[in-house]
Order: C-alpha cells, then structure tokens, then sequence
C-alpha cells in the first residue's frame, strides 16, 4: 500500500512536469507555425507603415541597448559597492530593496517615468522608454554583481591587498576578472528579460509606424505594436503580430540561451 | 582614484533608495487629487468614471443613483466593446457635474485573479519542484529545469497572445461564459507564474542536508515518505516564500491579463465574466486620461505598488532569508 501511494503521487509529479513541458511546447508550437506562415523576408526591409517590422525591431534593440548603457554600468558599480565596499545595514538596505525592485510591478515604472519625464517633456520619447527599462534593468544587475562576486574566494583579495595593491586595484584587477564570466551571463540575461518587456513603454516611448532614430519623440517599440496590432480586428494585422511575436521570442531565447551556454563552458 | 571609485559605487548604490523613495513620493504627488477628493472611500467604490449632478445633495444621497448609470454604462461597453471614454468636466464653469472614481473593481479584479491564478499554478509547481529536485535523474532534471526556466524567460506579451487566441476559447468551451474573462486570464496568469514558483520552490527543497533524506530512507522510508515528512517540514518556509513571491509578481502583471481580462469596469458577476485589474486599467486608460482621471489611475498604481512591495517584502524577508534567489 505505502508503495502504491509513493507509486501514485511520484506519477502525478512527473505529470506536472510534463504539463509544464507542454505548456511550454504548446506556445513554441504555435509562435512557430503561426510566425512562419506569415513570415518573409520583407519583414526586416520594410517598416510597419508599410507593412514591415524593420523600423519595430531596430526600435526595440536601440531603446534596451541604451537602458543597458545606462542601466549595467550603474547597477554593476552598486553591485560592487555593496559586496566590496559597503558595511553593515546601509548595505544590507540597499541589496533588500533592490531584491524587491526585481520584482516589482513593471507598469508602475512606467506610470513613474510617465510623472518624471514624460508629462515635464510633453510627450512620449526614445529617451522616457529607455530610462524606464534601465529603471528595470538596474536592480537585476545588481543581484546578479552582488552574488558572483560574493563566489569569488577570499584568498584572492587578500592575495592582492598583501602584494600591496590598494582596494581599487585588487577590484578591478581580480575580484572583477575572476567573476567576468558569471556577470556577463547576468547581463545577457537581464537584457535578454528587458528587451522583451511592454507595460514599461506603454506610456513613455509608446511606439511609431515610421523608422526612427529620434529618441526626443515617439519611439517605434516591437513589443508595443504587437500589443496593438493583436488587438485590431483586420487578420493582416494579426498575422503580423504573431510574425513579430515569433521574432521577438526567438530574438529573447536566443539572447537567453547564449547566456547559459557562456556558464557552461567557461563558468 | 580610489576614493572617486569609491564615492561613484556609493552614489549608484544609492540610486537604488532614490528610485524607490522617488517612486512613492511621485506616484503619492501625482494622485493626491484623487486622494484629496475621494479618500480611501476610493478603495470600496465600485464607480469608474461616472458623471453625476450636484444639485446641492450630499455626496452620500447621490451615491445610489450613481451605481445604477454605471451598471447601464457597463452594459453598454459589454455590447459595444469599445474603449473608456474619458470626458473630463474640468471647464463646465456651472459645475453642476462632478465625475466620480472608485478602485473596487480593478482591486478586486486584480486580486480575484492572482488567486485563480495562485490556485492553478500551486499544485503543478509543487510537482515541477518535486520531480526536478527528487525524482529525475541529474541530467533530466538539468534538461527539464533550462526549459522550464525558458518557458520562464518568453515575454509576458507572448502569454497574451497565446492565451486569447489558442488557450482561451478552449477554456470557454469547457467552462462555458466569455472567452475574455476572470477565469482564463487567472489561468494564463497561472501559466505564467508556474516556472518561477516551480524554480524557488526546488530551490528550497534543495535546502534539505542530504544526511537527513539518507537516514529516512534508511530507515526504510518510501520516496513519498521522505518529500512529505522530512523535505516538506524541513523546506517549508521556504515553499510558503516561493508562493508568496510567485503571488506578488502576479498581482503587477499587465500583458497576459490585458488580453484576457476584457478590460471593462464591471463587476464580474460570475467568475467567468470580463472585468479589469489594476495594471490593465492602467495600460488600456492610461492614455486618453486627463486631470481627476490621470490622478485615479495613479491613486490605483500607488495601491498596486503598496501591495505588491509588502508582499513581496513578506516573502523575502520572513520567508525567503536562507534561499538565495
């Protein structure tokens, strides 16, 4: 009896994973075949006003690319700040409230950066959609800083300090160096989480029919336009949001997947 | 040198505290006219963006009425489909109108799906967990563990759009009601939240010192045994933080439940009726709002961002302490 109950709940856990599989399958399947049928290659050569996503997909990258700009340099520094440097509860402080910002909810950044920046600009911008997302980016840099460099062993700093090399130095030069490759795979994963993020830009880049490379108005954003695309009654329209859904999903697993294997092998 | 670098490490460290505080102090600035106007009866008042005469009545003798038009208008954007209105009455110099707004229904829809959702995705995530850190062999568990973290990884717009067109009608066939409703957005949701909590949830089990599972089944004890009566007991803060977290993310999720919800100011009169939760009554209204209704939005955003930061703060900090990420 006891055999048959462990028999019984050991099958319906591995049911769940296989329910989560196929959840998993099920999306891909249906990006796939639904992406394909209105895929072509016109997609990447012409904007959306004239039925392409070319401007949409340069819109995004750009508008992640400068939140990465802005958002891993600071939450990296931070990230070193509050393993290296920082003591005690302020740093304990800022590592809680940045564990939470990971989590918070997205459209509430967006609402912030609609207040700061948006309504004392008067109007949409390039510039309100990458703060928002750098906004995002910047706490889970910090995590993950903050934990490869808390597997980088003791010895190793105090290697350096005993050489005679002052904090700065032994940071950069060997703290930094020894974590390099868990870091990266941090980032690639936190662009690879932001790129595909919508309720951010919603109101403060919004998104444009036209290429631009304007960051003081409007913004063309993928995500975006699939959110109003999907939404229109025409099944052109439909078509190519699936076809921009499939993109971007391939676009995010690529980027994610690229992370991993960077760990695999050198990690 | 040294001290810029250090003086600079500060500075973004602090970012972090300056982005917080300046979320709270902008989203309380930005509503406090509708804080000044409605109050926290603004939390139980189920009129969205209702035009209501003064006429010298106290505000309490016009509430009645109020929710009779609104359920007709409701009923009308149910037929129609067609979006908010917003019509600001700021420049009536006669002011013999006011418009009224009330949070009830986007927090109660906020809150009944993160609930569907929660009830969906608990017992599978507990299963996902269970196989990945007991059952499955290291590599399959490895294999299993990447794609249910890629599942993980797919932008939340994608769940929307699968969910509207593949997940949902086949919902509303077995369940009957709306395709866009409660139900299938709770579900989506659900989908949605499953590979975080699947992940955290291994992540506490694997807490569990081995030691302790090897003297169970030593002592003769089934693999079921073990899970139930040495890795739940041992694991179990853990488990209730991994939900709780799980939870918090749903609660300030847009994307998925903005294509599934049916966005519409009315209170769900069975669980698979349309309503609207508090990020999609943002995200579809935030737009075309002006003056009291931009501020109604925000007062709903402030609430959003005061919930999830305490259940999130729960999770982590009460529950969560042992268990890195």
């Amino acid at each position: 009896m006891r055999l048959l109950i462990n028999r019984f709940v050991l099958g319906l856990s591995t049911l769940s994973a296989l329910i989560g599989l196929a959840f998993l399958g099920w999306i891909l399947i249906t990006l796939f075949v639904k992406g394909i049928s209105s895929f072509h290659f016109n997609l990447f050569l012409t904007d959306l006003i004239n039925g392409g996503l070319r401007n949409l997909i340069v819109g995004q990258l750009i508008l992640a690319a400068i939140a990465s700009v802005i958002g891993i340099p600071l939450g990296m520094v931070a990230g070193i700040y509050i393993r290296e440097y920082g003591r005690g509860k302020y740093a304990e402080l800022i590592r809680n409230l940045s564990d939470i910002m990971v989590s918070a909810p997205s459209i509430v950044i967006g609402a912030f950066v609609y207040a700061i920046i948006v309504v004392p600009t008067g109007g949409t911008s390039g510039f309100a959609g990458s703060i928002a997302l750098a906004i995002m980016m910047i706490p889970i840099v910090i995590n993950t800083t903050d934990s490869m460099l808390s597997l980088v062993p003791k010895e190793l700093r105090e290697a350096g300090i005993a050489l005679g090399a002052s904090k700065y130095k032994v940071i950069v030069d060997i703290v930094i160096k020894s974590a390099k490759v868990g870091i990266m795979t941090g980032v690639l994963l936190a662009f690879a989480r932001i790129v595909g993020e919508t309720a951010p830009l919603l109101f403060t880049s919004e998104t444009s029919n036209y290429f631009s490379l304007d960051l003081t108005s409007s913004f063309p954003s993928l995500t975006v336009s699939i959110y109003d695309l999907a939404n229109e009654p025409e099944k052109a329209s439909r078509d190519l949001a699936w076809a921009a859904s499939f993109i971007l999903t391939v676009m995010v697993l690529i980027i994610n997947l690229t992370g991993r294997f960077i760990t695999r092998n050198k990690g | 040198m040294e001290k810029l670098f250090q003086k600079i490490s500060l500075a973004s460290a602090s970012l972090v505290l300056v982005i917080l505080l300046g979320i709270f102090i902008t989203l309380f600035n930005a509503s406090k006219p509708a804080i000044d106007e409605f109050g926290l009866g603004f939390i139980t008042n189920p009129v969205w963006n209702q035009e209501v005469a003064i006429e010298g009545l106290a505000n309490d003798e016009v509430a009645p009425t109020n929710q009779a038009e609104s359920a007709e208008i409701n009923e009308d954007i149910i037929t129609t489909g067609d979006e908010m209105i917003i019509d600001e009455d700021e420049h009536s110099d006669t002011k013999t109108t006011k418009t009224i707004f009330g949070g009830f229904i986007p927090i109660v829809g906020t809150l009944l799906s993160t609930l569907i959702a929660l009830v969906f995705a608990l017992p599978i995530a507990m299963g996902i967990a269970v196989f990945l850190a007991e059952i499955a062999p290291k590599n399959i568990s490895h294999i299993v563990g990447i794609a249910i973290e890629l599942l993980a990884a797919i932008p939340s717009i994608i769940f929307g759009m699968w969910g509207l067109y593949y997940f949902a009608p086949i919902i509303s066939d077995l369940f009957g009601g709306y395709q866009v409703s409660l139900l299938t957005a709770g579900l989506v949701l659900g989908v949605m939240i499953l590979p975080f909590m699947a992940a955290v949830t291994r992540d506490s089990m694997n807490t569990t010192p081995d030691v302790l599972k090897e003297s169970a089944y030593a002592l003769g004890a089934t693999k079921f045994e073990v899970i139930k009566d040495i890795i739940f007991p041992y694991s179990k803060v853990g488990i209730i933080g991994s939900i709780i977290l799980a939870l918090g993310r749903a609660l300030g999720e847009t994307m998925a439940v903005a294509f599934l919800i049916g966005s519409i100011f009315s209170l769900p009169s069975s669980i698979t009726s349309p309503t609207v939760s508090i990020p999609v009554a943002m995200a579809n209204n935030f737009g075309e709002a002006n003056g009291l209704g931009e501020s109604a939005l925000f007062y709903l955003a402030l609430i959003l961002f005061v919930i999830s930061f305490t259940v999130i703060s729960i999770a982590k900090f009460y529950f969560l302490r042992g268990v890195r990420k």
